[in-house]
């Protein structure tokens, strides 16, 4: 929870990470450069005096994932999106069960997703239901860029998913989080673009599909798809951190966002370790939109900003909110205007 | 200075020229603005180009489209010597970098992982490219007083002399889309004029594209600063596997 000026905020962090990305895990050059890029973000993106050594960052301890989201970072709930990478990385880089012990260590305050990929088939599927046995799944991560053996990804419209998605629907996995990475199969499409999103999210309406970093690099792309699909929600990971940087941006970024897809399916995350909720937290309280594009995109509100920092994500995972930080007026519920069937002027 | 200096001297402006009209078409930016270019170098025989890209994991097939189309356009002004590009630091660098020396096209340097070459790719990116330009030449004429009406009835010599004309014609001119004066100013990326009841709501997805695109090239020059520093010292990351992360 976070106070400031007199309102409350219930925090869920619905992308968080606890990975092992020491040297020693590393399978091969792509495991090392995939962590170096996570790194470059880290260290280009934080403030100054949240910068890790790469060391540390590769190896952050289970007490420092605690400390910075529990401790000093206002987090009542984290959800961690596992992020398997078997082919980098000998222990995989971030794993459920690597995720799940953690959070048996810790009561109350992780909800763990699973994950599963296309490619495996009618092993995977089996795999997918031991999961969920074991650790209670109520979403998964997808990371739509794996590599596995010879491909360089898949994509949410390839037949293969529809099996892993019915099995979703059976087991009451209902929170679908997809990841975009660099590549996908075939090489020569867009790997970021998230039509395939677009496929499963009207083939599946039951499912809530969660496109991590609000599709970026395509904001664009996502936003036209979340304004067709009243299941299609956007995960602020790694837009979060252009506060610090580039608050114009940002402005632009949450506005279009608000616009097109609104306040109601939009949730806050750190993506921690790769950077930390506290500062994330408190600069997205203060923040305003500049008083320049206020006439477009309006203002931020307290209570549009408790939906995003908690609200919303607690919705998609029947988290419990303490009465005091619930909003008062539920009529506040609001269509975006770039939904609305009515011509934009 | 010996003229045979003299002469590599002249070829390399022309070679940085050439560069300099090669452009990142996720980003709609020149690679020499963008510090993607970090060495050129020119011999009686051999013009020897190196690039470098902000992240190790930059997509691919981007990535291919700069190396080849840098490929082309130093060729046509290297009088003759034979032209090497060399991506360096990227996990595909190999595939890439051969492939485009050998002319083995995109399919054929990922064998078995691409089903077609990049023409799509780059169409849909010379539309984004499009829509973004159009927004940012149609910001400005509203910002001037012009209307939604006057923008939907505007041919291409409506247009004022300024530097928003200038890049609107240009991603015309790469779309294949006609800059004749006559020509509606306001049409989609296939060239089909939009009409005046769709302009707003064009306007404002255009928007969205524009926003996006700027922002992508705020993060790459980010990353590619954080990677290698300021300035355009190259290869200070050749061996990012072994000394980013190794013991």
């Amino acid at each position: 929870m976070y106070e400031k000026d007199g309102q409350k905020y219930f925090v869920v962090d619905s992308h968080v990470h606890y990975w092992d990305g020491r040297p020693e895990n590393n399978k091969n050059r792509f495991g090392a450069g995939f962590t170096a890029c996570f790194y470059d973000y880290h260290k280009n993106l934080s403030p100054e005096e949240y910068v890790w050594t790469p060391e540390k960052f590769g190896a952050y301890t289970e007490q420092d994932l605690v400390h910075d989201l529990f401790e000093e970072g206002y987090v009542d709930k984290a959800i961690f999106q596992p992020t398997y990478l078997s082919d980098f990385y000998v222990n995989g880089f971030n794993t459920t069960e690597r995720d799940g012990a953690v959070m048996e260590n810790n009561p109350g305050k992780f909800i763990t997703n699973g994950a599963w990929d296309p490619r495996d088939g009618e092993a995977g599927l089996k795999k997918l239901e031991e999961l969920h046995a074991r650790w209670n799944l109520q979403g998964v991560k997808l990371y739509t860029a794996e590599w596995r053996g010879e491909s360089r990804g898949y994509k949410l419209s390839d037949p293969e998913c529809v099996p892993y998605l019915q099995k979703c629907m059976e087991l009451g996995i209902k929170n679908i989080h997809v990841h975009k990475g660099p590549t996908i199969y075939p090489l020569n499409k867009d790997a970021f673009d998230v039509s395939d999103i677009d496929y499963a999210a009207t083939m599946f309406p039951e499912l809530n599909f969660i496109v991590e970093h609000v599709g970026l690099p395509r904001l664009e792309d996502f936003c036209w798809i979340a304004t067709q699909e009243s299941n299609v929600y956007g995960g602020l990971a790694v837009a979060m951190p252009f506060i610090h940087t580039r608050p114009r941006y940002f402005a632009q970024i949450i506005g279009e966002l608000l616009y097109w897809v609104g306040e109601d399916r939009l949730t806050f995350a750190s993506d921690y370790a790769i950077w930390r909720p506290k500062w994330l937290i408190e600069k997205f309280v203060d923040f305003q939109i500049p008083e320049d594009m206020q006439a477009e995109y309006g203002v931020l509100t307290p209570d549009i900003k408790r939906k995003i920092l908690g609200l919303n994500a607690a919705k998609l995972y029947g988290i419990e909110v303490p009465e005091e930080l619930q909003i008062k007026d539920v009529s506040a519920e609001t269509q975006p205007v770039g939904s609305s069937p009515v011509p934009v002027a | 200075m010996s003229v045979q200096v003299a002469q590599h001297a002249g070829v390399e402006a022309d070679v940085w020229s050439a560069l300099d009209t090669v452009r990142d078409p996720e980003l709609d930016e020149s690679i020499v603005d963008l510090s993607f270019v970090t060495e050129v170098e020119v011999d009686s025989d051999v013009v020897s180009v190196r690039l470098r890209l902000p992240t190790y994991f930059c997509a691919p097939n981007f990535a291919y489209l700069m190396v080849s189309d840098a490929f082309d356009a130093v060729t046509r002004v290297a009088s003759g010597r034979m032209v090497r590009i060399r991506l360096e630091d990227h996990f595909a660098s190999e595939e890439i970098n051969g492939g485009v020396s050998s002319g083995a096209g995109f399919e054929g340097s990922f064998p078995g992982q691409a089903r077609e070459d990049l023409a799509e790719l780059r169409l849909t990116f010379q539309r984004k490219a499009h829509t973004a330009c159009l927004e940012r030449a149609s910001a400005q004429l509203l910002t001037n007083g012009w209307t939604i009406e006057s923008l939907a009835q505007s041919r291409l010599s409506d247009l004022p002399d300024t530097p928003q004309r200038e890049s609107l014609l240009r991603r015309r001119a790469d779309l294949g889309l006609s800059i004749d004066p006559a020509q509606p100013m306001f049409v989609d990326g296939e060239g089909r004029p939009v009409g005046k009841p769709d302009v707003a709501s064009y306007l404002r997805l255009a928007k969205t594209t524009r926003v996006s695109i700027e922002g992508n090239s705020g993060i790459c020059r980010g990353l590619l600063k954080t990677r290698y520093g300021e300035g355009t010292t190259a290869g200070t990351l050749s061996a990012v596997t072994s000394e980013r992360t190794s013991p």
